[in-house]
């Protein structure tokens, strides 16, 4: 049971969090023939958008209403009108997802007012889906925007079912969080459709920002779930949802369309994932494939096998709450305590984290914590290099943005194979450190008890 | 008029901008900055362009008043380099939230100078507001000076919230503070008569310090770089320098050109990218010491130096040339470099396609215009789709540009350098100019892209997407060319003014009806160039063809 403190200064240094607008930028981006429309300053677009690219190393789009000073004052309604007509003119969207910044908050832009009104005014976009999410910078982190983004989606665009008889068991809503990245969607899918069961994903992240290359080049987004796809959901047979992030959607859309919902809150580690084939094998009535029993086998090995390495560990984590979670669990479930865990805003399952306090802060926080409390294995996002590289500790990137090593949307996590590639790629993080910085010298003992520290860090 | 205003408007009144000094009045009021296109635009707000023009200053502790997204989504993203403090790369954001908004930030930014200096001690803090803080009247000046008097170290605001204009108007704000605030304000321990300050150099990649060896071998000493590997001391005592080199085209002009007025510091416009232009530099760094005092066999160091450092770069490309020969090079740059890029890429013997001029000023692209001379091939306003035919039609071998572009060529199995602020070589001086072509080179001859452009197993030969595509495109092609009336239509529908939407037919026709000679007249008759306004020169193109065209008639 731990406790939620908040840092009490005034001033951030080395942010972890980001702003919820691009969190729900993000979102849209899981769905085909998007594009994003943050009603803000060109700026509000521009960093979100080089944080992406340079995150998933792939052409983003993003687009702004431009909001200039005056503007700002008289407010934005011909600035999202201009968008909306230029997009749809430029770029032929199947969908425009709008987010509010911190800008057009503070004057209080009625942005659901404006759409009404641009349909009114403007045929060629009066059918054009247009879903406006309220995200203030000053308010909430990432994860929220895309929490909020994903709900807005749900309760607009998906149809409610004219009769329970229209449902179809065998197909599957999954609404992941954005702590999940395409390479964890791409192996929920397989595993999902190993039980004969058929996913549509919502946001779709693995069919757009996974790295492929399309047939045609589009400004919009390459790929992810289709409109109609979303307007169908309401007659799967059960919805998943994965990270407490998430249980807004699935409630959303149970109340919209009745379709029941189990959240999963973790889906790496070896329970999560037991309970997960256990679901799986409960409503499609199909056993767990072989395949996935030999894995079971694998990660219960890779476990015994990275104890030794990970078991101990003090552990330092900065992460959004669903991500902190995640690993938090799965590296104290193999042994290592976590000392320090640093969050960017409010949870449910921040409570319930294996560890006395978890601060809601940034990486200044997350860097003095690590060093009080000695601890030997940092996990964040790429803005922990600098901490790390002071503290010398192991350093592993997790999160985004993870803006200075390749692979960063392929990395997995969920099922047994992703918890078993992660405890491989963190437990030889660690041996290479132990070669490079660890190794005993004549003089490691020769101090006695209380000494060995001094000797095995430098 | 608040201060901001004033400062624009100063900004905008820069004598210093030759082509500022050939406008009316009425012209100059409104500002050398274009107008942004909702729905249509791409690029940083004032606040990030005073930012990149200000960080790379090493020991300064640079706070962002502002929410998370100002700071929070973009810190420690650029590649500048410091020889000594990385405070600059430390993130420091006042982060305010709703309570802020309603009541005010001023509070939360004084104590937060507090726990920067009490936590930090750096030389000083540079502030930047941002949008929300000056929407809500949080009055940075004010903080700051209280500050400054509460903890007698220098706090400097930086007005230059996003929402003012674009990442242009940004840098020359920048530069205003430090006039302001800054520069002057200390005294150098020592002075020499081969002081010289460099402005507009980040130091991105520390490709500075390629060039810094040679200014060290003639004696030469940087006094300030403004603000690339710089530190606040050196700059707050930099108006004792006895030259000044504007290396960043014009985005600090309004620096270079007031230091000049107020201390007498003269400055010249060069460049560093490219043999040719290295050596000019050097040497008109020289005559300008020179001038100011400095001994004259200077210059025969120079020359020296200049003849050794030209002759060993020449050798070094030399094997490259014929690598080069009839290869073409896309270049697109939304950066302040542009000119000089496309000077180094012609000394290598390159053949350039076209290069975009968006993002730097007018005077940028008459000088883009000068070096490619008649040949310009100006792509601006470039859409993704329109780069990805440009490079699927294999009209270039290689794309240079910023990394947000990058993964269009990437896709399209086309090599690809990055020359912007995220690249990760230094491509500055003699040696920056081989590193260049020894990247270019690598990149071309890479055999990755045989490798990549292999159709998959299950593909038929011809029938890959990439293959489709291109017959595709000949179909359209061939259509045109055995169709007269349709190849003319499509010669119409060229899109010229993208913010508008305005073809090329409708300014034709615009022009013959109306009688038109001047892009005002052309904008008034068909509202193109109304926009940004950077079609304004594809519009003079099509009026100076068109009036040759009308008297070669007139002749016959």
């Amino acid at each position: 049971m731990a406790t939620v403190t908040v840092s009490k200064k005034a001033c951030s240094v080395n942010p972890l969090k980001m702003s919820q607008p691009i969190g729900g930028a993000l979102a849209f981006m899981g769905l085909r023939g998007a594009m994003p429309l943050l009603h803000g300053s060109q700026g509000c677009t521009s960093f979100g958008l080089v944080l992406f690219t340079r995150h998933f190393k792939e052409a983003i789009p993003m687009q702004t209403t431009a909001m200039s000073e005056v503007a700002t004052v008289l407010g934005g309604y011909e600035n999202v009108e201009q968008a909306v007509l230029n997009i749809y003119n430029r770029t032929k969207p199947e969908i425009i997802g709008i987010c509010s910044t911190g800008v057009t908050e503070t004057k209080g832009d009625d942005v659901d007012g404006y759409i009404k009104l641009i349909r009114e005014k403007n045929a060629a976009v009066a059918h054009l889906p247009i879903v406006y999410v309220s995200t203030p910078d000053f308010k909430d982190a990432f994860q929220d925007g895309w929490e909020k983004t994903v709900t807005r989606i749900v309760e607009t665009m998906v149809d409610a079912p004219k009769s329970a008889a229209r449902r179809d068991p065998t197909k599957i809503n999954v609404l992941p969080g954005c702590h999940l990245t395409p390479g964890d969607l791409d192996e929920l899918r397989t595993i999902i459709e190993d039980f004969g069961l058929e996913p549509t994903f919502l946001p779709d992240l693995a069919g757009s920002l996974d790295g492929h290359i399309p047939d045609d080049f589009t400004p919009t987004t390459i790929g992810g779930v289709g409109v109609e796809e979303i307007s169908m959901m309401g007659q799967a047979g059960w919805t998943i949802a994965i990270g407490a992030q998430m249980q807004r959607a699935a409630e959303a859309m149970e109340q919209k369309t009745g379709v029941p919902f189990r959240l999963f809150e973790r889906l790496c580690g070896l329970e999560a994932n037991d309970a997960l084939m256990a679901f799986l094998t409960e409503i499609s009535g199909r056993p767990a494939p072989m395949k996935y029993r030999r894995q079971r086998g694998q990660l219960v090995d890779a476990m015994l096998d990275g104890h030794f390495h990970i078991g101990g560990r003090k552990l330092a984590v900065g992460a959004e709450p669903d991500l902190l979670n995640e690993i938090g669990g799965l590296l104290t479930e193999m042994g290592a305590q976590l000392l320090v865990a640093v969050t960017t805003t409010q949870s449910p399952v921040l409570q319930r984290l294996p560890t006395e306090e978890v601060m809601i802060g940034d990486l200044e926080d997350l860097e003095n914590l690590a060093k009080a409390k000695d601890c030997d294995l940092m996990v964040t996002h790429s803005h922990g290099r600098q901490a790390a590289s002071r503290l010398k500790i192991p350093f592993f990137r997790m999160g985004i943005p993870m803006f200075d090593r390749l692979g960063g949307g392929h990395q997995l996590m969920v099922g047994y194979r992703g918890a078993r590639d992660l405890i491989f790629d963190i437990s030889n993080l660690l041996m290479a450190d132990h070669e490079d910085n660890h190794e005993p010298t004549p003089d490691s003992w020769r101090d006695g008890v209380g000494a060995s520290h001094a000797a095995t860090s430098h | 008029m608040s201060s901001l205003s004033a400062t624009i408007q100063d900004v905008f009144n820069e004598p210093g901008c030759g082509k500022n000094a050939n406008k009316s009045e009425a012209e100059r009021k409104k500002g050398c900055t274009k107008q942004l296109q909702p729905g249509g635009a791409a690029g940083g707000c004032a606040f990030d362009g005073a930012k990149i023009a200000l960080q790379p200053l090493t020991d300064v502790a640079h706070l962002v008043h502002g929410p998370i997204a100002c700071e929070g989504n973009s810190w420690d993203n650029r590649g500048a380099k410091s020889s000594g403090s990385n405070l600059w790369r430390t993130g420091f954001t006042t982060d305010i939230n709703e309570t802020d908004v309603v009541f005010g930030g001023e509070k939360r930014l004084f104590k937060s100078i507090r726990e920067i200096i009490e936590k930090y001690d750096p030389p000083a803090i540079f502030v930047y507001q941002t949008c929300v803080p000056a929407m809500i009247g949080d009055d940075i000046d004010a903080v700051c000076k209280a500050a400054r008097e509460k903890f007698n170290k220098p706090v400097i605001p930086i007005n230059s919230p996003g929402f003012v204009g674009p990442k242009n108007l940004g840098n020359k704000l920048a530069g205003e503070a430090l006039l302001q605030h800054v520069i002057g304000t200390e005294e150098p321990e020592y002075t020499t008569p081969y002081d010289l300050n460099i402005i507009g150099e980040y130091n991105l990649s520390g490709e500075l310090w390629q060039v810094k060896p040679l200014l060290d071998e003639l004696g030469i000493r940087i006094m300030a770089c403004i603000s690339g590997d710089g530190k606040y001391k050196e700059v707050a005592s930099s108006h004792r320098a006895k030259a000044a080199m504007m290396v960043c085209s014009k985005a600090m002009i309004n620096v270079a050109r007031k230091m000049e007025e107020r201390y007498g510091i003269p400055f010249f416009e060069g460049s560093f990218y490219g043999i040719e232009d290295s050596s000019d530099s050097l040497r008109e760094i020289a005559r300008m010491l020179i001038e100011r005092g400095a001994p004259a066999e200077l210059m025969d160091r120079t020359e020296a130096l200049i003849a050794r450092e030209e002759a060993k770069a020449w050798a070094a490309i030399a094997k490259y040339k014929p690598r080069f020969q009839g290869k073409k090079v896309l270049l697109i740059t939304g950066g302040v470099k542009s000119w000089s890029v496309v000077a180094a890429l012609q000394e290598a013997g390159l053949e350039l396609v076209g290069t975009s001029v968006k993002k730097s000023t007018k005077e940028d692209k008459e000088r883009i215009k000068e070096l490619m001379g008649q040949d310009a091939h100006m792509i601006e306003d470039m859409t993704p789709r329109e780069m990805y035919k440009m490079l699927k039609d294999a009209r270039a071998d290689i794309m240079l540009s910023g990394g947000r572009s990058q993964f269009i060529a990437l896709k399209a199995s086309m090599p690809w350098l990055d020359i912007n602020q995220e690249r990760h070589h230094a491509y500055m001086g003699y040696v920056g100019m081989v590193k260049l072509v020894e990247e270019i080179d690598k990149a071309l001859y890479n055999p990755v892209w045989a490798q990549v452009r292999k159709p998959a197993p299950w593909e038929k030969a011809g029938e890959n997407w990439q293959s489709r595509a291109m017959a595709q495109a000949e179909a359209e092609a061939a259509a045109l060319a055995a169709d007269p009336v349709k190849a003319e239509e499509a010669r119409r529908a060229k899109k010229i003014c993208n913010c508008k939407s305005v073809e090329l037919g409708v300014i034709e026709d615009a022009i013959l009806a109306n009688n038109l000679s001047t892009v005002e007249g052309v904008r008034e008759a068909t509202n193109a160039s109304g926009g940004c306004g950077a079609c304004a020169v594809r519009i003079e193109e099509i009026l100076e063809q068109m009036v040759s065209a009308s008297h070669a008639i007139a002749a016959e």
